[in-house]
């Protein structure tokens, strides 16, 4: 175990969880809440890696990963926003449908090799002692979209004209309709935008961070943990970057102690017992359950700074909303 | 002075013959209404009547079956109210449409083309300050909507429709929300900013305010106008009133001076936590006696829902609560209803009643699990029935038959079922919040005239209300609260709106106390000397009798001038 192989890998594969974190953040922010995203992701996953496959181009795969990701969520708001449905039981049906869609469109890809986003090492920066070998070396350029992505989106949410409107109609979407902002138009536009970030996470997995299609254990439950990883970071980037980097770290973690033969000057209790090691694989989905659970009460959500209006329909004329 | 010239004047708007059909109703009927440029234009009718139809049509929400609207003299039509904010109309609605959580300068700038896309706030928070500083309105641009009062946020919704430069400003009963300085402070800047040229058109059911404020005013009743742009010269309120209703009505309710009996309701130091955990009662003492009514005064949201509902069993609470001696604090309703209570709750179709059921089943809600209307475990719907027919006619409850699902009455009836089903169960103590809000003015009498002929009959009333003029009128006693405490008790003959006011924004306190002295000193009188009941009134009151020199300003320590109150009414007991 050797910690700068922890945090290099942390950063990596917490990547993946930061960008379906901040795509979600977008949609919720406006009001949307969408629990579709482990479908959208492993959409995503199969469609960058077959377009790649077929293509043999890693961006048309990219390309076409986002665009599957919007596509399907886009579904969710016809049925959440036009048709006022509840929010929870139709993301739950685009988790089913989009895993279902990728299993049976990705029948056969497994084994097949497809050229993958490429890693790259900055000058300069990777030359700053330990941070540029964690951070800037050898990562993928996914990573380092990662990076950039954290202070734009918390930019664009907080300091922009944009971001003013999607939080305006996620926490009170009437103030917005009177004052002529249409909030069937922005929350149609950020839960497409939610899906294209998860469609993106979905490809960061398959043509990038760790390459290759492996059907539903592709994503293994990651848009799950994004969703709990956006309660945790208060709809807010910057703690979402922060906790997707940590949970990398943890699943590395949890990775690297099975490996050794002996840990801490004794005998490693999960070289030698399988069914601990399945205790530690099964931590990373415990934490989300329980962070969905204690996150699921209205309250605690509220004091959380969860949008007033999530999980909302908007009707106009409905007074008091 | 401004002779009437009805051919040349330009109007800042003018509606003709608007006629406005929903399915069943005729919401406006050839509404006629003209705004002239810079004056205050009350708009006054009773709930339903059409006003804010009428006003919605002018912001472009409704189109007019019939009708022309012209702005400025141009004639116009609006297909949302983004173009009646371009045509310079904007409207503060009765709810404030303000986002919680972000600042006053961020709810401005919502839906604007300026800023592009930075927000530079800081830039736009002076643009803000200016204009408000150019209308004399007192806000902070970089504070958050939920940390300001009521009567700030709707300051803000002011400032939102200024800063779309609108010339005519639409209040939609902008008075309903605030306390009576802050009434008095949105008159005045209303005022100031019809000066400056703005047009105003202020929407009201209450007459006291429409005679302070408007210059002209035009009366609706169901959909059509009764007055036109009539000035107030001369119009007494009885008149306009009668316009408004269609028929006499009465403001000086027949309530007759008693004395008031033995205490009925007793709270010690009863202390609750609301629905987000903070504390929303603090020590609150409260005594009410046999024939009287005590009037709880209060804005909105300082506790009153938390009493009423400690006192129906509805939430925990620590303290005692004696409801005829017996200690109802934390039990079920079902307790209070068996010591004798009755309860008229401000939600009348979430709590009042069952809007699924029928008339029928929701008059026996109370009395259902004893005889007559059930014997042994079975619910005898003939005599259910029966009751309810009774029901229906001694209260007067307009329905087509008692199997009439609650839902399909008006306000009205479904507050006079709510009524019979409570009343009728001969309650010692009647808990009663609101219950006249939102009734039209006919339906409003009857409310009250019931509750003052409980109180003859020896039930003890606590009335919670935002109507002043209706605590005013119908209580023997008002208590005020603010943040979670009773500031002050006054005596009926004492109140007035002002001090009332002044106590509802927490800035001044009176006496409080409801010392177990007093308690026994009028009971005693009375049970001993029946007939010089008048005389145990007067030591009751005395002590009680609101003394400007107790009035303590907020900053000096209250607990120093309470111990001296007690004092001085210890004295006054004896």
């Amino acid at each position: 175990m050797n910690l700068n192989v922890i945090v290099h890998a942390g950063i990596s594969t917490g990547t993946i969880l930061l960008i379906a974190a901040i795509g979600e953040i977008l949609t919720e922010r406006a009001g949307i809440k969408n629990l579709g995203v482990e479908g959208m992701m492993l959409l995503g996953a199969m469609a960058g890696f077959k377009i790649a496959h077929e293509t043999g181009n890693v961006w048309l795969g990219l390309l076409g990963a986002i665009f599957a990701g919007g596509i399907l969520s886009l579904l969710h708001g016809l049925v959440t926003i036009s048709f006022q449905a509840d929010q929870t039981v139709s993301g739950l049906s685009l988790t089913f449908l989009g895993t279902g869609l990728a299993l049976v469109m990705g029948e056969g890809l497994t084994g097949l090799t497809t050229p993958v986003v490429p890693n790259y090492t900055v000058p300069i920066l990777s030359q700053i002692p330990y941070l540029g070998e964690v951070l800037f070396t050898n990562h993928n350029l996914l990573t380092y979209f990662g990076y950039l992505l954290i202070p734009i989106s918390w930019f664009f949410i907080f300091k922009t004209k944009p971001g003013l409107h999607i939080r305006a109609v996620g926490e009170k979407p009437a103030a917005a309709d009177t004052l002529g902002v249409s909030v069937y138009r922005i929350r149609y536009l950020y839960t497409f935008i939610g899906g294209c970030f998860a469609g993106l996470a979905g490809a960061a997995i398959s043509i990038a961070i760790s390459p290759g299609w492996y059907s539903h254990l592709t994503t293994s439950g990651q848009g799950w943990i994004a969703i709990a990883l956006v309660i945790f970071a208060q709809w807010n980037p910057t703690r979402a970057a922060l906790g997707g980097y940590l949970f990398g770290m943890l699943r590395r973690l949890l990775l690297d102690l099975q490996g050794p033969a002996m840990l801490l000057g004794g005998r490693n209790p999960f070289f030698y017992n399988h069914n601990l090691v399945f205790f530690l694989q099964m931590m990373p989905y415990a934490l989300t359950v329980l962070a969905l659970l204690w996150g699921s009460s209205g309250a605690r959500r509220k004091r959380l700074g969860a949008p007033a209006a999530l999980g909302e329909p908007y009707v106009r004329g409905e007074r008091g909303l | 002075m401004n002779p009437i010239e009805p051919t040349t004047e330009t109007f800042a708007v003018e509606m003709k013959d608007i006629t406005l059909r929903f399915p069943g109703v005729l919401a406006n009927d050839r509404v006629n209404f003209t705004l002239r440029k810079g004056e205050i234009h009350a708009l006054l009718g009773e709930n339903g009547a059409g006003k804010s139809t009428l006003m919605n049509v002018l912001m472009g929400l409704y189109k007019p079956n019939a009708g022309s609207i012209f702005v400025d003299g141009k004639r116009v039509s609006f297909n949302s109210p983004r173009d009646a904010i371009a045509a310079g109309i904007g409207m503060v609605h009765q709810h404030f449409m303000l986002v919680p959580n972000q600042t006053v300068t961020e709810n401005i700038l919502i839906g604007l083309d300026e800023p592009k896309f930075v927000l530079n706030l800081k830039k736009y928070d002076q643009k803000v300050k200016d204009l408000a500083n150019q209308f004399g309105i007192q806000i902070d641009p970089t504070s958050l909507i939920w940390q300001l009062s009521v009567g700030e946020q709707q300051r803000v919704e002011i400032l939102k429709i200024l800063y779309r430069g609108a010339q005519i400003l639409i209040m939609d009963e902008p008075t309903a929300v605030l306390a009576p300085q802050e009434a008095n402070e949105l008159i005045d800047t209303l005022k100031g900013m019809a000066r400056q040229g703005k047009s105003i058109i202020f929407i009201s059911h209450k007459l006291n305010e429409v005679t302070a404020v408007a210059d002209r005013l035009t009366i609706l009743r169901k959909g059509q106008t009764t007055a036109e742009g009539i000035t107030l010269g001369g119009i007494t309120r009885e008149s306009l009133a009668s316009l408004m209703v269609g028929r006499e009505i009465i403001f000086n309710l027949h309530k007759q001076e008693q004395a008031a009996g033995n205490v009925v309701l007793e709270l010690n130091k009863v202390s609750a936590l609301n629905n987000k955990n903070l504390l929303a009662l603090r020590d609150v003492d409260l005594c009410l006696r046999e024939g009287e009514i005590l009037g709880i005064a209060g804005v909105a949201g300082n506790g009153q829902s938390e009493l009423v509902e400690v006192i129906t069993g509805l939430r925990e609470c620590t303290g005692h609560i004696l409801l005829e001696g017996k200690n109802i604090a934390n039990k079920s309703p079902q307790a209070s209803i068996a010591a004798g209570l009755a309860h008229i709750p401000e939600d009348r179709i979430g709590v009042g009643s069952a809007p699924n059921l029928s008339l029928t089943k929701n008059v026996i809600m109370k009395n259902y699990d004893h005889e007559p209307i059930s014997s042994d475990w079975r619910i005898n719907y003939t005599a259910a029935d029966l009751r309810a027919k009774e029901l229906k006619e001694q209260y007067k409850i307009q329905a087509p038959t008692i199997e009439t699902q609650a839902r399909k009455l008006s306000g009205g009836n479904l507050q006079k079922l709510i009524l019979a089903r409570e009343l009728s169960s001969k309650p010692r103590l009647i808990v009663a919040m609101q219950p006249t809000r939102g009734l039209d003015v006919g339906a409003i009498e009857g409310v009250q005239e019931l509750l003052l002929e409980e109180r003859t009959q020896g039930s003890a009333i606590l009335l919670v209300s935002e109507d002043l003029d209706e605590l005013l009128s119908l209580s023997d006693r008002i208590a005020v609260m603010y943040e979670g405490e009773i500031v002050g008790t006054l005596n009926q003959k004492d109140a007035d709106i002002n001090t009332i006011g002044l106590m509802m924004t927490g800035s001044l306190r009176g006496d409080s106390s409801c010392s177990p002295e007093e308690q026994t000193t009028p009971a005693q009188a009375s049970a001993e000397e029946p007939t010089s009941e008048q005389e145990a009134v007067t030591t009751f009151t005395e002590p009680r009798q609101f003394d400007r020199s107790k009035i303590v300003p907020m900053h000096r320590p209250f607990m120093e001038s309470k111990r001296e109150d007690k004092q001085t009414d210890d004295e006054g007991g004896e």
